[in-house]
């Protein structure tokens, strides 16, 4: 399909976008985490996709070279947005305090560390979730976020550390802060 | 070895792109701390990566509205193609304008030394 939509059938590119959309928008919400700003990275990502369907090789899946992009799109987004606005938080998170007891009631209630995790992400700041979410969650290569995100490879690996340090005391508190009274 | 000289191997051990050390080692087979960090590494990790194959649903109508702007943003590029190809022209015309008002001149110029010459002679 990729192949059909490089040639110029712009049925396939369609299809493409209806298949991917869910995945997209999905990285660009984690990356974003705003729906809104979600919904115009992932327009921007697949004009710039359009664009350079003829850069698309077809040695990696055509998903991730799209992944790329929208981490790229993302970024960019996140940089021009943040000279215009401070990031905003989302109403739930202002008003949830991550160790109020009925933040604990919540998680006891849901009790799935993926639930606090996700509530976790939300609260780390967008450059140290964006590395976070591209390389814990996607698994893309440490070259190819520092080139997506405008950033060195040592830039990007003390960021990964600094997220999953973060990571780590916002869902194991209790051992983070034994820790730091040993220390 | 102390606990905080392991901080950062413990993060880069969990995902499996590193390992330790002999020393680092030994250290950790009797730390519980670290074992315990390791863990709790390693928790986040796997549930991290469980979330790649969770899809957030977005509203309704993103695809059309992916589609229109891809369309709208390919008509802006006609237009301004179409622009500068007007301008191109028009700038084109303005060149041949002149070049043909410089060689008028040229040539009334030429005629004029031309026809004072004859009447001198």
């Amino acid at each position: 399909m990729a192949v059909a939509a490089q040639q110029g059938d712009r049925s396939a590119f369609e299809e493409l976008v209806r298949l991917t959309t869910p995945g997209t928008y999905t990285l660009a919400l984690r990356l974003t985490n705003n729906e809104e700003d979600a919904r115009d990275v992932v327009q921007e990502t697949y004009l710039r996709a359009f664009r350079g369907l003829r850069n698309y090789r077809g040695d990696a899946q055509f998903t991730t070279w799209l992944y790329r992009i929208t981490a790229n799109c993302a970024s960019t987004f996140m940089t021009t947005r943040g000279r215009h606005r401070h990031d905003e938080l989302p109403a739930e998170e202002l008003m949830v305090d991550p160790h109020s007891s009925s933040d604990v009631e919540l998680m006891a209630a849901g009790g799935e560390l993926r639930d606090r995790l996700t509530l976790a992400l939300a609260t780390l700041p967008p450059k140290l979730r964006a590395v976070v979410v591209l390389r814990d969650v996607y698994e893309m290569p440490h070259e190819a976020i520092a080139s997506e995100l405008g950033i060195s490879v040592s830039a990007a690996k003390v960021r990964l550390h600094r997220a999953r340090h973060r990571l780590r005391q916002e869902l194991f508190p209790e051992s983070s802060e034994a820790e730091s009274r040993a220390v | 070895m102390r606990c905080d000289e392991l901080d950062h191997d413990l993060t880069v051990v969990a995902d499996g792109s590193a390992a330790l050390s002999r020393p680092q080692q030994r250290h950790v087979e009797q730390c519980l701390r670290c074992q315990a960090e390791l863990v709790q590494h390693r928790k986040i990790l796997r549930t991290l990566r469980a979330l790649r194959t969770e899809y957030l649903e977005p509203a309704p109508g993103l695809v059309a509205d992916v589609l229109a702007y891809i369309e709208e943003a390919g008509e802006r590029t006609a237009i301004r193609s179409l622009v500068s190809n007007h301008k191109v022209a028009y700038l084109g015309g303005l060149a041949a304008a002149t070049a043909a008002g410089a060689a008028g001149a040229i040539l009334v110029a030429t005629r004029n030394r031309r026809s004072r010459m004859g009447l001198a002679s």
